[in-house]
């Protein structure tokens, strides 16, 4: 750069400034951003109650301010919703920073709700043999202290616990709240980080095999932390391109719409290499965290080390609020440009259906192979991302919805099947579990019919959604590899109910623990909403279709 | 509003399922007693509706409407027609012969937990089996079908891979392999049928807009609805693939031996009696009906498989050791003569194709029910362990013998007349496809008699000596079959009454009338 640009860019500073005559004061509509408001002002309670509470009260405090927040920050959702601010009063909040829309709201109830069953999975106490006369958790009784040390001992004999998981909980929660409504760049980035965060450290905290789970959360914050940095590189190549974070103003100036022209980058924007590297790089980052290949290399790593509870909590939620936040930035922002996007959204969705569906076939860890079905179902709900049509939005809602109560259902009774070393997910062991525990197997075997998209289950319903919508919206080719790869997928689904039911039971197999209320009640929820999504999915199709347009 | 006779049919085993999976472990007597009435239940409504049943009236008749996904422009949509009628009347007659056969084939042989019900389980799967075979012949709605179609996989499979034969050579270990790898076979071969067929679902509704059978029917014979051809085709070839596996015809036939050879008599019973009517049965009612053009494009080769099906089938069934495998292979071979009839496309051979359903469903439970009335005596599914049953069990021999006779249709036993009809109309059209069918016949006589003579007659050995012959409740089983067999053989005029309005309106649908009888033609 030359030293007149330099002076010119001094002088346009110096003339640029004016005299500050008043500040506007930020709006900001706390109302209609109470639900993330709820749950973080709930985190930082948490925070303050692992500081003052006494250690003995502290899971049950940490407990009731979860399950409070949560349930609170639901009826607000559904205040809003109710109060038209799905539909007719979707607007954007917050100084343009938060859109308050169908989809927000929907998926804001579907993750409050899944974290409501999560903190329940969290809270299970019963399950593990009492250590030193103390009920423990699935969590480290010190996380700070190395696996197998002198200070570890003394912490399982102390009867500590880690309660800090549940404002880690509670923060990830918000972090996904703003996830899929967010309006600008940053926003989106914030949330982000805000949300992985705290699940990197859940991660790390399993009381069993420590090495394995912190082991997983270093791969998973190492891969985590290289995705983000590609998404803050791709949102400055957009500022760079549109002069703005903000959704609104990005997608006028993909449509040649713009009105006034920022003269300091009236050089850069409108380039396109900038807007399709930069929208390349943003949308590695979510297709990182939807778990789609080729960016899934972290997922059954990271889903067999952490601890079952934070599996399928992250495994649901995360799934839920990045494709939200997919969806926004692929409707939203680059409606424009979707003949650019819509082939490199076909090949990944068509390697993810069936990269995941293939290799699950040899997986003989229980959690791996849900990590890899789980990576098979993002293929399946990218086909109807890619539809590009209302119908698109709402089948994509539906599913995750569905998905996510499947999901928490089927980790919540991998916790259940235990043998001395822990949680049995090695696959032989499951062999005969329904000779054992009839009701156990049956309850899992209609998680895996639901993934496998048998009919009269949620995973059909939704699975009919997004096929119809991608149908609908020419990608009919899709919808033929989709069918294919539910073959394929199916085939490993049904392996696992061929052992619990026609194999004869080992000796020394597991044992299935009785587990409190909270887990019980987390799996009922999950079987009756999977049965109920699909003998009569109609109520939720209507809401996901009410929700399924976007605010800009 | 009147009463929904056919949701009702179909609600009844439904609803019994869930009430024999409840009953307490201890009562595995009371779940059977309890599966048994239910199913003679659901046979008195079945019958209600054959008498509440026109054969002159609409071609659907007690229909029902309701909204269920309407997003999905899917809706709650029954209605039979002369075949489906028909069908529904098969399924709840053979169902209490299959529980009653089945009566000692779930009984815990070892203690397991506590909670674990292998009785309550066994019944229930055949009444939710049943339930949902019912509901697929009533639904006059695409998807409706298409759930009920795919659903019914999974009490199959479980019926299947839990309830294997507990009679093999190879000891009980071998067993279960072998019983799980057909019972993973069957869902498999089923589920990919079904799965390409969604894809189908789908693009029918992307072109049509709606589910409604009678809609699209419609729309199409006034116009309203184009599809152009090659989207026809290859949907008609998304529908078809999964009847086919389901049929099955070869060569996609493969599953159903091992089905049949590893699941209990009564459980093969209901795969190839009733659960496979479904495939040929929503051949001619969604295949003919949805996509008359693609269908007469596609005749000519699957009138070519249906007669490899019939001779390939036969011929294995000659060369079968194993006596449940040998009625599988030739179920496939009868299962070619009912996809012959159909797709004829004349009436006789649909009528033949309809009433070969019915018998072929009557014929197979009789000798596959006494078939494992015999394996279940001598533990043994081979032909070879057996020999001069005949001289021991003369009841259990006779009755064998009558249930192969009919399977080769013998005059006078009611699959003659089908057999008969469906070679009738095949020559109509295609005098050399009847031709080479014709040979099905001869070489269904060899593995009929050849497998009676082997185990029934000679000298007695020495391990079929003790033989105890039919007990009552074996003989409740099968007299009422044999009496059907002959009955329908004699006078099969109840059945084709109901049967051919229906046939003329599927024949009308697919634009196709009967070929002029050459003698006219020449005047």
């Amino acid at each position: 750069m030359s030293a007149s640009a330099v002076h010119s860019l001094w002088t346009t500073a110096a003339t640029a400034a004016e005299p500050i005559s008043k500040i506007n004061a930020p709006k900001i509509e706390y109302g209609q951003l109470s639900p993330t408001l709820i749950v973080i002002g709930a985190a930082v309670i948490g925070v303050l109650v692992e500081a003052f509470v006494p250690r003995k009260s502290r899971y049950y405090a940490q407990v009731f301010v979860a399950v409070v927040a949560l349930a609170a920050a639901f009826a607000a959702v559904v205040a809003l919703a109710a109060g038209g601010y799905g539909t007719t009063k979707a607007h954007i909040a917050a100084m343009g920073a938060i859109a308050v829309d169908g989809p927000s709201l929907f998926l804001q109830g579907t993750i409050l709700l899944a974290g409501i069953l999560g903190v329940f999975t969290f809270a299970e106490r019963r399950l593990d043999p009492e250590a030193h006369g103390n009920r423990v958790d699935s969590f480290a009784a010190q996380a700070a202290s190395v696996p197998g040390s002198d200070s570890e001992k003394a912490a399982v004999k102390a009867g500590f616990t880690t309660t800090e998981v549940f404002p880690l909980l509670l923060f990830a929660i918000s972090g996904m709240l703003v996830f899929p409504s967010a309006n600008d760049l940053l926003t989106l980035f914030i949330a982000l980080e805000v949300f992985s965060l705290p699940l990197y450290l859940l991660c790390a905290v399993a009381r069993r095999k420590r090495l394995m789970s912190q082991e997983a959360a270093v791969k998973y914050f190492l891969l985590g932390a290289f995705a983000s940095a590609f998404t803050l590189f791709g949102i400055a190549l957009l500022y760079g391109y549109a002069g703005s974070v903000s959704y609104a103003t990005i997608a006028h100036v993909v449509d040649g719409t713009v009105t006034n022209v920022d003269p300091a980058l009236a050089g850069t924007m409108g380039n396109d290499v900038l807007l399709l590297i930069g929208m390349a790089l943003i949308v590695m980052g979510l297709l990182f965290k939807v778990g789609a290949v080729p960016f899934h290399m972290w997922t059954p790593d990271v889903y067999q080390g952490a601890p079952t509870p934070v599996t399928g909590f992250m495994a649901a939620a995360t799934k839920v609020a990045a494709f939200g936040a997919l969806l926004r930035l692929l409707y939203v922002v680059l409606p424009g440009l979707r003949w650019d996007w819509r082939p490199v959204m076909w090949a990944v969705a068509i390697v993810t259906m069936l990269g995941g569906a293939i290799v699950a076939i040899t997986q003989t860890d229980i959690k791996r192979l849900l990590a890899y079905s789980s990576i098979a179902h993002a293929g399946f709900i990218l086909a109807g991302v890619i539809a590009t049509s209302p119908d698109g939005v709402s089948s994509v809602l539906f599913y995750l919805a569905a998905y996510s109560f499947v999901t928490i259902g089927a980790f919540a009774v991998v916790t259940l099947v235990r043998d001395a070393g822990g949680e049995a997910t090695h696959l032989s062991k499951w062999a005969g579990l329904g000779r054992r525990s009839p009701l156990v197997a049956a309850v899992f075997a209609v998680f895996l019919l639901s993934f496998a998209g048998i009919p009269l289950t949620s995973g059909f319903a939704g699975k009919f959604a997004v096929f119809k919508a991608a149908a609908e919206g020419g990608a009919g080719v899709l919808v033929v590899v989709g069918v294919l790869s539910s073959a394929i997928a199916a085939f490993f689904y049904i392996r696992v109910i061929v052992l619990m039911f026609f194999s004869e039971p080992k000796p020394e197999g597991p044992t299935v623990a009785v587990p409190s209320p909270l887990t019980t009640t987390a799996i009922a929820v999950g079987v009756a909403v999977t049965l109920v999504l699909g003998v009569a999915p109609q109520y939720f199709l209507n809401l996901a279709s009410q929700a399924g347009v976007f605010v800009r | 509003m009147s009463f929904p006779l056919l949701t009702a049919t179909a609600a009844l085993p439904a609803l019994g399922a869930i009430a024999t999976a409840a009953v307490p472990a201890a009562q595995r007597v009371a779940a059977k007693w309890l599966a048994l009435l239910v199913s003679l239940g659901t046979l008195v409504l079945a019958a209600v509706t054959l008498v509440r049943f026109d054969p002159g009236g609409d071609r659907y008749q007690l229909t029902e409407s309701h909204a269920w996904i309407p997003d999905f422009g899917v809706s709650y949509q029954l209605g039979v027609d002369g075949i489906g009628v028909a069908l529904v009347a098969l399924t709840a007659l053979l169902m209490p012969f299959v529980i009653l056969a089945g009566w000692h084939d779930a009984d815990p042989h070892e203690t397991g937990s506590r909670r674990w019900r292998p009785t309550q389980g066994f019944f229930a799967l055949i009444l939710a089996v049943e339930a949902m075979v019912i509901i697929s012949f009533e639904a006059t709605d695409v998807f409706l079908f298409y759930i009920f179609f795919e659903a019914m996989l999974i009490p199959m499979y479980f019926l299947i891979g839990g309830f294997g034969d507990r009679a093999h050579e190879h000891g009980d270990a071998v067993a279960a392999t072998q019983r799980s790898y057909a019972a993973v076979k069957f869902l498999l071969y089923n589920l990919v049928g079904g799965l390409i067929m969604l894809a189908a679902v789908i693009g029918l509704y992307v072109v049509a807009g709606s589910f409604s059978l009678q809609e699209i029917v419609q729309a199409r014979a006034n116009g309203s609805l184009h599809m152009a051809t090659s989207t026809e085709r290859w949907l008609f070839l998304g529908f078809f693939f999964a009847f086919a596996v389901k049929a099955p015809l070869w060569p996609l036939h493969t599953w159903l031996p091992n089905a049949m050879g590893e699941a209990t008599a009564p459980v093969a019973v209901l795969i190839t009696a009733v659960v496979d009517k479904v495939g040929t049965f929503a051949m001619l009612r969604f295949c003919l009906q949805l996509f008359p053009e693609a269908s007469k494009w596609a005749t000519p080769v699957i009138l070519v498989l249906a007669l490899i099906s019939i001779i390939y089938g036969a011929l294995l069934a000659v060369g079968q050791r194993d006596i449940k495998r040998l009625v599988a292979y030739a179920s496939i071979s009868h299962f070619g003569f009912i996809i012959l009839g159909i797709f004829a496309m004349t009436s006789q051979g649909q009528s033949g194709a309809t009433l070969y359903m019915v018998n072929h469903g009557i014929s197979t439970a009789a000798l596959m029910l006494v078939a494992g009335f015999l394996i279940s005596r001598r533990g043994s599914r081979l032909i070879a362990d057996y020999g001069g049953v005949q001289k021991v069990a003369p009841v259990l021999a006779g009755t064998f013998l009558i249930g192969g006779l009919a399977t080769l249709s013998l005059p006078g036993l009611a699959p003659f007349v089908s057999e008969f009809l469906v070679l009738v109309g095949a020559f109509e059209r295609y005098p050399a496809v009847g031709v080479v069918a014709t040979f099905g016949i001869v070489l269904a006589a060899l593995y009929t008699l050849v497998l009676y003579q082997r185990t029934m007659t000679g000298p007695v050995k020495a391990e079929v000596a003790e033989m105890p012959d039919l007990r009552v409740r074996e003989l409740l089983v099968v007299a009422p079959l044999i009496a059907l067999l002959i009955f329908l053989g004699v006078y099969p005029k109840p059945v084709t009454d109901i049967v051919n309005p229906a046939v003329k309106q599927t024949m009308s649908d697919v634009h196709k009338t009967d070929p002029q009888p050459a003698v006219e033609a020449a005047k």
